[in-house]
């Protein structure tokens, strides 16, 4: 075997990693010994995402490093060291600690620095740039003693500094020097468009500025000088003015520049020196920079084709993009300015509902050239595809851009894309090789993206995954069956809209109309469900007592050995030392096991059927209800003990924990619930593990949606910042009833945002903006739920024929022999089976 | 050959509509549904063979193919209300056991 070569890499950024990562999986990955420089203190993160830093994603969400993956493929990584120089006839690397490495391949990947520009005051103090994570943490502290901060660049970053800016609680101001906003990606139109919007949520543009120097403020910390003569005395200024590749390592070298810098590559991304690569924003092909991470990508598996001895080219990338700029949908493909020879335009302007939208089609008007859409980007994918795959556009092309307001599609089905066309372009995955996944097994989205990286990048072409699957599944005559169980060919969302609009109030009337045979657990469990979730009646009425669960039957939890545990609710985990005792000594009487639960409360084990009732009725004399811990239903509220006793509390946590859990409690879903609420954004609560998290913060509430601990944990989505009280139930109220409508059964939030199409901006728009209409709706449901609440013990224990149930044998008042427990650390458990062979012959003995 | 010999249990009214209640039967417990549908009764040993817990009168019934069957409350596994068969494991069948309902009083031989 040969020895190994040795590939250095220099920078990991999004695009060495991926280039680590697309390498690891190639053919050639045991041909080189591997190792990695990273000059900044932590491994590669997503700098695409770097704002959501500020809305409360960690260093480590943003990752793009597995775990271990270093140490799996044995890569060397040098971090928070720095490379500094190559000797290229020696083919060596030294860096900044003095470590020297000699190399047979180099790949440099050592990105892009923010430019300022040389204005007379750029070094003062809050004078800052946007890039890594280290900058955002240098411009929280510097915004805590600020009140005015101001962005320089009207870019597709700058804005997103402006947004971050505003979040940080400052007033904010976009300057810049061209007159219009994006101005690479946008024409006027649409930057117009843009800056109303942008300007809506509170954000000042100012076009035209040229600064000239920055001086010491009067009323702020710095003070800007423009050249029209105006002034604007601010705290703060982010720099982000556009991106200089990176190069002084090259340039001290003598590797090859472009004409404006940047390591000048060739269609391999090789520089002037053979043995040396250059890929992402440090490299410059054909006098161009790609600002974006895609075409970085691609220069790294072009590098690893040419590595392998494959013939590849690099010949310039898709500049198309499309995102969220401060909630507002923003995209640009091809050629956006219409500069093509003879290109027409088409526009179609809406200021009242602020969409703007543009076509560039050819001369002859059969091909797409380019597009902008400014405020809706719903048709970001057709457009794309027509303009990526030259497919002959429609006999009107501005049907692409006009609103329709029938059912009518114009999207482009995906039947008429071609094999080659690319659907992600983050991870440049084209639909022949979806189409393979598919034909290989892969029949649902999660399994399409875990096969072929498809949709986890930026998620913008997830719409047209979806078409791509539906309609293979479709052709391969394939039909997914979502029916609930053998005996209805119904999904659970299916009949709860039958139970609603039939009004449909038992089992048996269901199945009758809607069902066949007998049902099973299965389906009788669900509509259980359904029907405790709309109408809210006693679960243990004659009509529904077959179609309880297990521990609904018996409103408890049954254990392993067929005993029950109890636990009473203790609202916010708020407990008086009176209730605890009282409690302590139910406990003690019947010999129960306590055990303190996650959900701050008490559970106790070890309790016989016929215990239930009795147990019951001392808790319920003591003041004690129903915890729900046996139902698909709201479970716990957690809570800190926010403002109330915490130094650090910015609001009353608990108190808001006592009121959301009395508001919800014995709400029955598709699956339990969990809440929680902290007092501040230290988290005691671990609101984001929660399917509703709420966070207390100086200016409001925070609410955070559809966090899982448990076997999959997610971390919930901020849904909405800064609400008052008022507001924040109205939302709860209508994301839960929207959940508990349309949820699969055993579905948890965390599950159903993750399947949702459309994910969090859908429900948000539900919620919060009522594009469906139901918000009424769902708030009287709520309210139904709320008005109907009891404690379902209270009623059971109340009425002697429901206490029937509650013995063991319906015919004699003996206990289960096969009942034993032992003591283990002074309480009792139930016996293992040697355990009960000894003391059954230890009880003939 | 001797004829069956019934033992009575309870009163048709102490048995729950689609649902079960369990029986101490001469030392043994035995789990009795009642099906609504077909008004029909089937009694069956109330040992669950894979939890290994008295607890199957206590499971969720219905039909699957039309075989009547109940769910473990435990770990879900489906037993034929008929022949005791598991549905999972065929190696797996407890105990049936005729039943009869007789001038409103339900009756098991064992």
């Amino acid at each position: 075997m040969s020895k190994k070569q040795t590939l250095v890499v220099i920078g990991n950024g999004m695009v060495g990693q991926t280039f680590l990562s697309d390498l690891m999986a190639s053919k050639i990955k045991d041909q080189y010994a591997v190792i990695t420089f990273c000059e900044e203190p932590r491994v590669a993160y997503d700098r695409v995402r770097l704002t959501e830093y500020f809305s409360g994603k960690s260093a480590e969400d943003l990752s793009m490093v597995e775990e271990g993956f270093f140490e799996t493929n044995n890569i060397t990584l040098h971090l928070g060291d720095k490379a500094e120089t190559i000797d290229l006839k020696e083919k060596t690397v030294l860096s900044k600690k003095g470590i020297s490495i000699s190399y047979d391949k180099l790949v440099l990947a050592t990105g892009s620095f923010p430019f300022v520009p040389p204005i007379p005051g750029n070094d003062r103090e809050n004078c800052m740039v946007y890039r890594t994570i280290e900058d955002l943490e240098a411009i929280t502290s510097a915004a805590k003693t600020a009140k005015i901060g101001s962005v320089v660049g009207g870019g597709l970053l700058g804005l997103e500094a402006a947004k971050a800016l505003q979040d940080l609680g400052l007033k904010t101001n976009v300057i810049q020097f061209s007159p219009r906003l994006m101005s690479a990606q946008l024409d006027d139109g649409g930057a117009k468009m843009l800056a109303n919007k942008i300007e809506a949520l509170g954000i000042c543009v100012l076009p035209n500025k040229n600064t000239l120097e920055i001086i010491e403020g009067e009323k702020c910390k710095n003070k800007m000088i423009f050249a029209d003569g105006e002034e604007l005395e601010t705290d703060l200024i982010v720099f982000s003015t556009g991106i200089r590749p990176r190069d002084e390592i090259a340039r001290a070298c003598g590797l090859k520049l472009g004409t404006r810098g940047g390591i000048a590559i060739n269609n391999q991304c090789k520089t002037s020196d053979p043995d040396v690569y250059a890929i992402g924003e440090c490299a410059v092909w054909n006098e161009q920079i790609f600002g974006l991470v895609a075409p970085g990508y691609a220069m790294g598996r072009t590098v690893i084709s040419d590595l392998s001895g494959e013939v590849a080219s690099f010949t310039g990338a898709d500049m198309s993009t499309k995102l969220k700029l401060n909630g507002v949908d923003v995209a640009s493909i091809g050629d956006a300015h219409a500069t093509t020879k003879g290109a027409l335009v088409y526009s179609y302007q809406n200021e009242v509902e602020g969409i703007y939208k543009r076509l560039v089609v050819s001369e002859n008007g059969k091909k797409l050239l380019g597009a902008v859409l400014v405020g809706e980007a719903s048709g970001y994918g057709t457009l794309l595809q027509y303009c990526l795959n030259e497919i002959d556009l429609p006999e009107n092309p501005d049907a692409l851009i006009l609103p329709h307001r029938s059912d009518e599609s114009v999207g482009l089905g995906s039947d008429a894309l071609p094999a080659t066309a690319q659907i992600c372009s983050c991870f440049d995955v084209t639909k022949g090789q979806i189409c393979s996944a598919i034909e290989s097994g892969c029949m649902t989205i999660a399994a399409l993206k875990s096969e072929t990286k498809a949709a986890t990048g930026c998620g913008g072409c997830l719409p047209l995954l979806k078409s791509v699957l539906d309609s293979e599944l479709e052709s391969a005559g394939i039909a997914v069956n979502t029916d609930l169980c053998e005996h209805f060919s119904h999904t659970r969302r299916d009949l709860y809209n039958i139970v609603m609009v039939e009004d449909i109030k038992t089992f048996d009337d269901l199945i009758e109309h809607h069902g066949s045979g007998r049902g099973c657990e299965i389906c009788r469990q669900a509509v259980g469900s359904i029907l405790a979730s709309y109408w809210n009646e006693y679960v243990l009425e004659k009509n529904h007592i077959s179609l309880q669960d297990t521990n609904d039957t018996f409103l408890a939890n049954m254990q392993k050995d067929g005993t029950y545990s109890v636990v009473p609710r203790m609202t916010g985990g708020e407990v008086s030392p009176d209730m605890l005792i009282a409690l302590g000594q139910v406990a003690k009487k019947y010999k129960l096991y306590t055990k303190v639960t996650g959900g701050q409360r008490i559970d106790m084990f070890g309790a016989r059927v016929d215990q239930l009732p009795l147990i019951w009725k001392e808790l319920i004399d003591a003041g004690f209800e129903s915890g729900h811990a046996y139902g698909k239903s709201l479970r716990t509220v957690k809570s800190c003990v926010g403002s109330t006793w915490c130094r650090y509390g910015a609001d009353d946590s608990i108190s808001l924990a006592v009121a959301l859990e009395n508001r919800y409690k014995g709400l029955r879903a598709p699956h339990k619930i969990k809440f929680a609420v902290s007092g501040c954004t230290r988290e005691c609560a671990e609101a984001q593990s929660k399917d509703i998290g709420v966070i207390a913060t100086e200016s409001g509430w925070n609410l955070y949606v559809c966090g899982n601990g448990g076997m999959k944990p997610r971390h919930g989505d901020l849904f909405a910042t800064n609400l008052d009280k008022e507001t924040l139930i109205k939302y709860i109220d209508r994301i839960l009833v929207f959940y508990v409508r349309s949820a699969d059964r055993m579905q948890r939030t965390s599950i159903w945002m993750e399947n949702m199409e459309g994910g969090l901006d859908y429900l948000k728009s539900i919620v919060i903006e009522d594009k469906l209409n139901i918000c009424d709706k769902l708030e009287a449901q709520m309210q139904h739920v709320i008005d109907t609440y009891q404690c379902e013990w209270k009623t059971t224990i109340e009425d002697e024929s429901n206490l029937k149930r509650f013995r063991h044998f319906v015919n004699s008042d003996k206990h289960d022999q096969n009942v034993v427990f032992v003591e283990e650390r002074g309480q009792i458990r139930p016996a293992n089976s040697e355990e009960q062979k000894h003391l059954k012959i230890a009880e003939e003995v | 050959m001797s004829a069956k010999q019934w033992i009575d249990v309870c009163s048709q009214s102490d048995l729950q509509p689609d649902s079960g209640v369990c029986a101490l039967v001469e030392d043994k417990q035995i789990a009795i549904f009642q099906m609504n549908l077909e008004n029909k009764v089937y009694a069956i040993n109330n040992f669950d063979p894979f939890g290994k817990a008295n607890v199957l009168s206590r499971g969720l019934i219905g039909d699957i193919k039309g075989e009547p069957m109940v769910a473990s409350p435990l770990y879900k596994q489906h037993f034929s209300l008929k022949t005791g068969q598991c549905f999972e494991d065929e190696n797996v069948s407890i105990e049936t056991y005729s039943i009869r309902i007789k001038n409103g009083r339900v009756e098991v031989s064992l």
